[in-house]
């Protein structure tokens, strides 16, 4: 009965199913305007608002692309968006690294106490940004620091991780990739778990070894979660802020000062709702040639 | 309502059978794997809870012990005196309140909104339906951080500012909750809404009194990764709260952070103290966490 069901239910209801136009608008009916009100809404009076000099209050003008001319001579702008394609460039390979290995590790019937273990993996997902932040500045404090503590007890000298910029960037990178392992690690073992044991069984009486059943079955299998995995991971890594604001506040100085945090402080600490806007649109435009070049890469991959 | 007992979708959950027997050792070679593996596991395990355990043991240390050298992973003389002066000090107790208040009405709303337009895209089929589905992915693309001053703008139009409401009904909609459902509807047999109809149901009342309810699992998981969502927010909190009365405890950290000489007594109890709800709730609900498939609801 189960095999002849779909046959007969398949084409009757598709031409009656059509006609139901009333239920599912009422279902979707909240979720429609909060779609228009905070997301269309924004998005076009960001739009709007890019092209001019609003500051929050009054009256404004239209400045034509000034913005934009702007944003290109603006050399905050330049180092806040290098900074975060930097620090996209090396927070998701991390992530990734860290979160496919556990998986693999938790999956594997040969590592003993794996439940144990995953809650451990997990936790830090459960802690705010902000929290981890104070966690790995109390870890990396120059002076009182742990980090430093042990690194001087072994006879080391005490690494400036506050005071050198591209130390506290690493820092924040380790604190990131340590406290989003958890998710990834998640999507991972439910993509790792159904991959046909078949597969690994027939590599195996081939004679193929745990690495190369690795590379040639496993990866080829999780192609689609890999990428998923990338893409959360990039859009998260270029709208971080809290992180960098609790572990060294965007510094020393300025030099840490990603994307969101360069908005957030034209927009709301100096008042220049436009030009913020205009800057929040070059982000928006990274993140949609992001999508694509992955939509693209992931098309290509499946095809193949 | 013979349909009922059609089996599920293949996909519906080989996953935890198939975990029982990974390929490879077939028992003799066992033990020479197991040591690596397991070694290793312990290892990064142990790299993962340490900075966690070295974060709570120092909160139970009193003040004068923390910057006391040389440093000891145990606490000598453990106190609460931390979370006492967290918890009393700087309206603490009152953003904790705040902060559950908004998660909580945030999370149902969450659920039942995404629940509803998750079972329309799954079970009905129009155009209109299939282009709101490409606006919800592009929200995903679009994270409100992107449009930080042009959403302030529109909540401060609708008089949301300073309030509650400011930040719990932005952050209603979200892609994944209705992905999450989506998935979750499309391995129900159609011939279950089909069998109702038959039978005379109206359409809403087969999703509310045959969908819903089968629909639990899934809203578990959404409420906890919803109320996590919510609980860690920082910085749509931060614009549209002005009232020191109505901050949150991400916003309240990140004050003693941000003081000139940060208090680390303070600043490590009121930590730790945020942390304990995400926590328990977790440990309580692990299985709806751990076990559920989430890539279904964020896949396709």
């Amino acid at each position: 009965m189960t095999k002849r069901a779909p046959d007969v239910s398949a084409s009757p209801p598709r031409t009656r199913r059509s006609t139901y136009v009333f239920a599912p608008l009422v279902l979707i009916a909240a979720n429609v305007v909060l779609f228009s009100l905070f997301f269309v809404w924004p998005a076009v009076i960001g739009l709007v608002y890019s092209f001019t000099n609003y500051t929050g209050v009054g009256a404004f003008q239209f400045v034509g692309v000034d913005n934009y001319h702007h944003l290109l001579g603006d050399s905050a702008f330049y180092s806040a968006l290098t900074r975060t394609l930097l620090y996209a460039v090396l927070f998701v390979p991390l992530n990734f690294a860290l979160s496919l290995l556990t998986a693999n590790l938790l999956v594997s019937k040969h590592a003993k106490g794996a439940s144990v273990a995953r809650v451990l993996f997990f936790i830090p997902w459960l802690l705010s940004p902000i929290v981890v932040g104070v966690l790995w500045r109390w870890l990396f404090g120059e002076n009182f620091g742990l980090v430093n503590y042990v690194i001087e007890k072994f006879g080391g000298s005490a690494v400036p991780w506050q005071s050198n910029a591209d130390l506290s960037l690493i820092v924040v990178v380790m604190a990131a990739s340590w406290a989003w392992t958890g998710f990834s690690m998640l999507l991972f073992i439910a993509a790792i778990k159904n991959v046909p044991v078949s597969y690994y069984e027939a590599a195996s009486l081939d004679g193929a070894g745990p690495w190369r059943q690795f590379i040639s079955i496993t990866l080829p299998s999780i192609a689609p979660t890999s990428f998923i995995v990338i893409l959360l991971n990039t859009i998260n890594a270029m709208k971080e802020y809290p992180v960098f604001v609790a572990l060294n506040n965007g510094g020393p100085g300025t030099s840490n000062n990603l994307l969101v945090q360069y908005i957030y402080e034209t927009g709301f600490k100096r008042g220049q709702i436009g030009y913020a806007s205009a800057a929040s649109f070059v982000l928006m435009l990274i993140l949609m040639a992001v999508a694509l070049v992955q939509l693209f890469v992931n098309r290509r991959v499946e095809n193949r | 309502m013979t349909t009922t007992d059609t089996p599920r979708p293949v996909d519906a959950g080989p996953g935890r059978a198939v975990s029982k027997k990974r390929p490879g050792g077939t028992g003799s070679g066992g033990l020479r794997r197991a040591v690596p593996a397991t070694t290793l596991l312990w290892i990064l395990a142990c790299l993962y809870g340490l900075p966690v355990l070295w974060f709570i043991l120092s909160s139970l240390k009193p003040a004068s012990e923390l910057f006391s050298y040389p440093l000891t992973l145990v606490p000598h003389n453990p106190t609460l005196s931390g979370y006492l002066t967290a918890w009393r000090s700087a309206n603490f107790s009152q953003y904790f309140l705040n902060t559950a208040l908004v998660c909580v009405i945030t999370t149902i709303l969450t659920v039942g909104v995404s629940c509803c337009t998750g079972y329309a895209l799954a079970k009905y089929d129009n155009r209109w339906l299939k282009a709101f589905f490409l606006c919800i992915l592009a929200t995903t693309m679009l994270p409100g951080e992107v449009m930080l001053a042009p959403e302030f703008l529109v909540v401060r139009n609708l008089g949301l500012y300073n309030s509650f409401a400011g930040i719990i009904l932005p952050a209603v909609l979200t892609a994944t909750g209705c992905f999450m459902f989506r998935q979750f509807f499309l391995t129900v047999p159609d011939e279950l809404v089909e069998a109702a109809r038959i039978d005379g149901a109206r359409e809403l009342s087969i999703f509310l009194r045959i969908m819903v309810p089968i629909s639990r699992p899934i809203m578990l998981t959404l409420a906890i990764l919803s109320f996590q969502w919510r609980w860690n927010d920082y910085i749509w909190p931060l614009l549209m709260l002005n009232d020191p009365d109505k901050f949150t405890v991400q916003i309240g950290i990140q004050s003693i952070v941000g003081a000139q000489n940060i208090n680390w007594s303070v600043l490590l109890g009121a930590s730790v103290i945020s942390m304990i709800p995400l926590i328990a709730i977790f440990l309580v609900f692990q299985r709806y966490v751990m076990g559920a498939d989430i890539n279904a609801g964020l896949k396709d």
